[in-house]
């Protein structure tokens, strides 16, 4: 084991030292304390970058000097129909301090389309196969006036699941088909308002996936791609990310798009719990007095309490970068961008890889991370944070923080319930799910229902997130929870619990052996980590 | 090994489920369109004095319900009954349908689904939304009929409740169908049994009873307007 004590190799990378401060990590909605080996390495994300002084002036520099196409006044003339189509609440996450940059990007936008006559507009959630948002939701991300003037008659949700409402725009050379909104399709101008957060957001996703229908997902989203991406959040080497660009052709080739592509830094927490993105051993008394007392108040809170705590913490995110133009060389900067705040560089793997599972997924918003939901962000989205190597090697260990509580939002995740009670106890092997049961769920006449006329994901989603976790599943040896508060959750996601942080990491090196080098990554903020 | 399910069915209630009327709704209707203009009045009169004696007998049983409701329609002839079904059907039935009922009819359908009406209201006045909605097969209750004429009570057994569900049971094992890839959709915590007995029940507008027992027991819930 190389230990160097206090080491600072980077920004980025601490060294656990005798006499180091306990880290925190997020246990769902609370936070443990844990004191971690003297040689753990600990991984930070960056500060955040500072944000443009003016979004409103960056935006409409963007949109006036685009990449690739003529600026945004110059394709527009009176009488045509437009529509802009933006992220739903996925991103960001959690959601931004109000003005959203959804509402902010619209009060650049909307004047300039009145200005050249275009008043045909249509707003358009890009939900794809999410739920349907709320109508304060939408509300909130648009602002008040942008809200009366559109919804709910130009301002809506996409419907994956409307025979009427979807188009056929080509087929791929591959075979890929691909069906995307009418609305979108029948546009003379097809503007795309997207934020990017990770690297696996943005470009030819934003509309292949965002405005496309079950059928034209199942081509990319299923096990093996997520097996060939290496990882999906490295545009470069991912097969989601190749098989999307393949069928953004198709739509370049048929639409007109403009894409406006947003960048925000990575500042997620509010002023009062800023001190969970620092280096403990920087804390100063008033950060370790704000743990203590958030620590005891979430005890002793309900979950449900607990949950409410953090959903009504908006971000205070800053806008780091807007391009606008042709969906690739608007995507290209968008990325150098996104990798510039996120990327810390790393040396080498880890034989054990520790991160706390926070209270929030891109698919829990204002709900409840269920025990599928918290199997992607583990062997998912956590293990994808990497770019060149996974952070752990092949056949490590990672090691969770999480409650796995068995709790579901009927109402958001309906088919959830049934995937992870009636389909994992028979099997978890992906494909075998996929080729058996991933089309009846999403025909499964009350998720359609659901879908379509309440505000729950489709009936095939839940699918989709057991293989996002298809390339950690089969790369790392062993997963260990901590923090849960039963035994058959974890033992149905293939998972072993330990009693504390301490027992996991005995665990875990009684798998790699004693000598294992153990990383933490500290999240959130986000970390993309750049393995040497 | 993932064991397969043989085919299966999907059982509605109607009342509230997929429609937004009640028994009282269609009782009101008949009572409405009695032969002449006095008699028409009398039971509508008659009806209306009932509404609080029917709120009373659901307090103690559906089934109770049941038996004090049907009395109402001593002696309506069976044709004027079945006369009066298309009637209401136009005026009642389909402007209360919701607007969803059809799609998910019809996308269930397509899933290769029987579809089955399971319902307290009774046979002739439903027989019309059977044959609209492309119902395969109806569970009603049955008017007693002497003479042609309604004696007020049901032809057991009375479908409400526990029964919904035996006569789900039955039919599914006389026709070959597996209850575990059933759907059943019903609004009302009093149709517990016949959303228990299927492997996938669905809430639809749920009464309070029934939205405690569908949040315990992770049944989607559907909002249909």
């Amino acid at each position: 084991m190389s230990v160097r004590l206090r080491g600072r190799p980077d920004a980025g990378t601490v060294f656990i030292d005798t006499d180091s401060a306990p880290r925190v990590l997020h246990c769902g909605e609370s936070l443990l304390e844990a004191r971690l080996p003297v040689g753990t390495r600990v991984v930070y994300a960056r500060p955040p970058i500072a944000p443009v002084p003016d979004a409103h002036q960056a935006i409409r520099e963007a949109i006036e000097n685009p990449l690739g196409c003529d600026p945004l006044p110059a394709q527009l003339r009176p009488g045509m129909r437009a529509t802009i189509a933006m992220d739903d609440i996925s991103l960001p996450l959690p959601p931004m301090e109000r003005p959203d940059v959804r509402q902010t990007a619209l009060e650049v936008l909307l004047p300039i389309l009145a200005a050249a006559g275009v008043d045909d507009i249509h707003l358009l959630v890009a939900n794809s196969l999410h739920r349907k948002m709320t109508e304060g939701e939408m509300r909130r991300a648009v602002g008040d006036d942008i809200h009366r003037e559109f919804y709910p008659d130009r301002y809506y949700c996409h419907d994956a699941e409307d025979p009427q409402g979807l188009v056929t725009v080509g087929t791929t050379p591959h075979g890929e088909r691909l069906r995307l909104s009418r609305r979108a399709c029948e546009s003379d101008l097809l503007i795309y308002l997207n934020i990017n957060l990770v690297p696996m957001d943005g470009g030819h996703k934003s509309v292949t996936v965002g405005l496309c229908d079950y059928e034209s997902l199942r081509p990319h989203h299923e096990p093996q791609t997520i097996l060939d991406s290496d990882s999906y959040m490295d545009p470069a080497r991912s097969a989601l990310s190749r098989k999307c660009d393949r069928m953004g052709r198709l739509v370049d080739a048929a639409l007109d798009v403009f894409h406006v592509e947003t960048v925000l830094n990575n500042r997620m927490y509010p002023p009062e719990l800023a001190f969970l993105a620092k280096n403990e051993d920087d804390f100063d008394d008033r950060d370790r007095l704000k743990l203590r007392a958030a620590r005891l108040a979430l005890d002793r809170l309900p979950w449900s309490a607990r949950r409410a705590f953090f959903q009504r913490l908006p971000a205070p995110y800053g806008l780091i970068g807007c391009w606008a133009g042709r969906t690739e060389p608007v995507h290209e900067r968008t990325l150098a961008r996104c990798f510039e705040q996120y990327a810390v560089a790393v040396e080498g793997q880890c034989d054990v890889l520790i991160a706390g599972v926070p209270y929030i997924s891109p698919y829990n918003v204002n709900s409840i991370l269920n025990p599928i939901l918290v199997q992607v962000m583990g062997p998912g989205y956590l293990f994808n944070l990497y770019r060149g190597r996974p952070l752990v090697r092949r056949g490590g260990v990672l090691i969770l923080a999480h409650p796995c509580y068995d709790a579901f939002d009927t109402a958001s995740h309906p088919s959830y319930v049934e995937f992870f009670h009636r389909l994992l106890p028979e099997t978890r092997d992906a494909f075998e799910l996929r080729e058996r049961y991933e089309e009846s769920f999403a025909r499964d006449p009350r998720y359609v229902a659901a879908y379509r006329h309440g505000h729950a994901y489709h009936g095939a989603h839940p699918f989709f997130m057991w293989y996002w976790g298809e390339n950690g599943r089969r790369h790392l040896g062993k997963i260990i929870v901590v923090g849960a508060e039963n035994g058959y959750v974890p033992e149905r996601l293939g998972w072993e619990r330990a009693a504390s942080l301490e027992e996991a990491i005995a665990m875990g090196r009684s798998h790699v052996g004693r000598s294992a080098e153990v990383t933490m990554l500290h999240l959130p903020p986000i970390v993309i980590a750049d393995v040497a | 090994m993932i064991r397969a399910l043989g085919p299966g069915a999907a059982f509605y209630d109607l009342d509230g489920t997929l429609v937004r009327t009640n028994l009282v709704h269609v009782l009101l209707f008949y009572a409405r369109n009695d032969r002449g203009v006095l008699k028409s009045l009398q039971r509508t009169a008659v009806s209306l004095a009932g509404i609080p004696l029917f709120f009373a007998a659901e307090r103690v049983s559906r089934q109770a319900f049941n038996e004090v409701f049907f009395r109402f329609f001593r002696g309506l002839t069976a044709d004027r009954l079945r006369l009066l079904a298309e009637e209401l059907w136009e005026q009642v039935l389909e402007p209360a349908l919701r607007p969803e009922a059809a799609e998910l009819i019809e996308r269930s359908r397509a899933q290769g689904l029987r579809q089955v009406l399971v319902t307290g209201a009774f046979d002739l006045a439903v027989a019309p939304l059977v044959r609209e909605l492309g119902f395969d097969d109806c569970g009603a209750n049955r008017l007693d009929l002497a003479d042609g004429r309604a004696t007020g009570h049901l032809v057991p057994p009375v479908m409400a409740g526990a029964a919904k569900a035996g006569w789900i049971r039955a039919y599914a094992e006389r026709e070959g169908l597996s209850l575990g890839s059933s759907y059943a959709y019903a609004d009302s915590l009093s149709d517990l049994p016949m959303l228990s007995v299927v492997g996938r029940p669905t809430a639809v507008n749920p009464d309070a009873g029934l939205r405690r027992v569908a949040r315990e027991q992770g049944w989607p819930v559907l909002r249909l307007s």
